[in-house]
């Protein structure tokens, strides 16, 4: 019986030990992981904290041999010096008034196809919606080509248009608010057809309020691609007038040697990056949730 | 449950009052195409007829449009395909895409697997940490590459003589200078006279942090996902953390992996902004423009002057797209789980 009961109490002891090294080993991975992941937080954040202290420091401070990690007097005036170097009044507003417009028009016509295609039944449905959806597969480089040759040929060069129209049919988009509008009930549009409502005010009364977030996703990646797009804006629209951001400030500074103004140049990246950290700092959730379903960059 | 349907169909066929089904009457059969009129109307122009031009324009040899419109014929063949494939430019665009996908594809899905995998196993400071990892993605590649250029760029006038004064290496050199406890250390990353093999390192680490964000976003998502269970069990077991991630987590994560490397295989064969970002327009340091051109820039640069050609490289980037993703689609069929 007491032997029982030492076994007992030596079996409760090894238990403790055990458990104490299984905690102590936790701790340390924990740890471990602590540090690989700051580290890695520290690497991921370095530009952007070096495009900002740059953006403030002068010609001079830039230049030293050894670099600081903090400006000694802080050069705000590069900024003004930016905006006016590289045009960015004119940049912005090209931008902006592609971007909205390009947008608008691509949600009308999102939406009317979407609905088309999740709630109205007509012949060859399905081939049409594969079609559409095959065509995802072809790298964009393919199209530009004859697109190119196209907008020349119609005389778009150097216009709004040619940054709006080409761009403005996502089959993403559709296949995207299609799923979001096959989830609203049909027994909500059946009762709304029984009550004599109109399929645009059902669509505006019920389908668009339900699939706002899906709308409102869309809505920021065709921002966002407006801002970031480079490759289609200066091939057909490489003049003052209709020059897009990005375009635009790669243009600015086109000097790779080692006399570039840095500061200025820093700049005006961080005036062009600023807008794209609030959007993601307030509707960061959308633009996660449409990215992690589109896997396609702006 | 069919059968009772059909049935409804057939009553409500029968049932007076023209309309054969709520949703299907005479003008209604009009109303959808009404509804697509303008998505097809601009896909018919600007996403079908090119797929057939593009087509019809690699088999016709040194297409170009504006001398078509002016009357210009061209022969039929395959001379556009055959020219591009024996062009030594093109051996070399097609070289510096594959060398940056193979390289950078394994690298930043290892590291973004390791980082989901670190993130999944904290409380504190997870939602914290995730923000941060998903920074880069909201960035405008371009700019930030002037920003890579700027950290990697030897500034003052150097133009590759030796005999020049450097005034800063620039701030990756001045670190790898304090590390290695040589003051004078430097590599010249990006600057005229430069290496291929540092110009490729630095676009390397620059798409590699470009493509984190989207790839631990999709193997979070897949591990939250993940029943805990598996977790507890191996727990119990005694299992070691390595072995759990190599029989465990991997292969439960196997589709999101196959789903990140599938689209980041093409994403590197499309390759091209990011290298715009760090060395301009020219595609290489200066005085050796182009040096880093890819499969992109190359067909970019045909464009104006020969269609035909720069249709025949775009097709044989489709080809090499949809071959690489067969593979990876076959790989991942015998490897994925469930």
């Amino acid at each position: 019986m007491a032997k029982k009961n030492t076994d007992l109490i030596m079996h409760d002891k090894d238990i403790r030990a055990v458990k104490g090294k299984a905690r102590i080993g936790e701790i340390a991975a924990k740890t471990l992981i602590y540090i690989f992941l700051t580290v890695m937080a520290v690497i991921v954040l370095f530009p952007f904290y070096w495009m900002i202290i740059s953006s403030l420091k002068s010609l001079e401070e830039y230049r030293l041999t050894v670099p600081t990690f903090w400006p000694k007097t802080f050069h705000f005036d590069n900024y003004a010096n930016a905006f006016s170097t590289a045009n960015l009044a004119t940049l912005f507003k090209n931008t902006v008034i592609v971007g909205v417009i390009s947008t608008i028009l691509s949600l009308v016509i999102t939406v009317l196809s979407a609905f088309a295609f999740a709630r109205l039944e007509f012949k060859g449905k399905n081939v049409l919606f594969a079609g559409l959806l095959a065509t995802m597969m072809i790298p964009g480089e393919l199209f530009t080509i004859t697109n190119y040759a196209t907008v020349s040929q119609l005389g778009w060069k150097s216009t709004y248009t040619v940054l709006i129209v080409p761009f403005l049919v996502s089959v993403f988009y559709i296949y995207l608010l299609r799923q979001n509008f096959l989830q609203v009930p049909n027994e909500l549009y059946l009762a709304a057809k029984v009550d004599g409502t109109k399929d645009l005010k059902y669509l505006w009364k019920v389908m668009i309020p339900l699939s706002l977030p899906t709308l409102i996703s869309i809505t920021i990646l065709k921002m966002m691609g407006a801002w970031n797009s480079y490759i289609w804006p200066r091939l057909v629209a490489n003049d003052l007038a209709h020059r897009l951001i990005t375009n635009g400030l790669r243009n600015a500074f086109q000097d790779t040697s080692g006399n570039t103004d840095y500061p200025v140049q820093m700049a005006a990246v961080a005036i062009v990056s600023f807008p794209l950290f609030l959007v993601f700092l307030f509707l960061r959730k959308y633009i996660m949730k449409g990215v992690s379903r589109s896997g396609i960059k702006g | 449950m069919n059968a009772v349907k059909d049935v409804k169909v057939k009553n409500k066929s029968k049932s007076p009052g023209g309309s054969k089904n709520p949703i299907v009457r005479s003008f209604d059969k009009w109303k959808a195409w009404i509804y697509l009129l303008p998505a097809i109307i601009l896909l018919l122009i600007f996403t079908v007829w090119p797929i057939i031009n593009t087509l019809r324009m690699s088999m016709l040899v040194n297409y170009n449009p504006m001398k078509a419109v002016g009357g210009a014929t061209f022969k039929f063949g395959f001379e556009n395909f055959t020219k591009v494939v024996s062009y030594p430019k093109f051996k070399q665009v097609l070289g510096t895409t594959m060398l940056l996908c193979v390289t950078t594809v394994p690298i930043s899905t290892m590291l973004a697997l390791i980082i989901s995998v670190c993130l999944n196993a904290i409380k504190p400071f997870k939602r914290f940490l995730q923000t941060i990892f998903f920074l880069p993605y909201v960035t405008n590649s371009i700019a930030i590459g002037m920003v890579f250029a700027a950290m990697f760029n030897i500034v003052g006038s150097f133009l590759g003589s030796s005999n020049e004064a450097i005034q800063s290496a620039g701030i990756i050199n001045n670190m790898l200078g304090f590390f290695t406890g040589n003051k004078d250390f430097y590599i010249n990353w990006i600057n005229a006279g430069s290496s291929y093999t540092s110009n490729i390192i630095v676009m390397i680490i620059y798409i590699v942090w470009n493509a984190l964000p989207f790839k631990i976003l999709i193997l979070l998502g897949g591990l939250q996902s993940v029943n805990k269970q598996y977790y507890e069990a191996a727990k119990v077991d005694g299992t070691s953390r390595v072995r759990t991630f190599w029989r465990i987590t991997v292969p439960m994560l196997s589709p999101m992996i196959a789903y990140v490397v599938i689209t980041g295989f093409i994403g590197g064969f499309k390759e091209y902004s990011s290298i715009v970002g760090i060395f301009g327009d020219s595609m290489g340091p200066a005085g050796d423009a182009g040096r880093l051109n890819t499969m992109v820039g190359f067909i970019y640069d045909a464009i104006d002057s020969n269609a035909g050609r720069a249709s025949a490289a775009a097709l044989i980037l489709f080809g090499i797209i949809l071959i690489v993703t067969l593979i990876n689609l076959w790989v991942s069929k015998k490897r994925v789980h469930y």
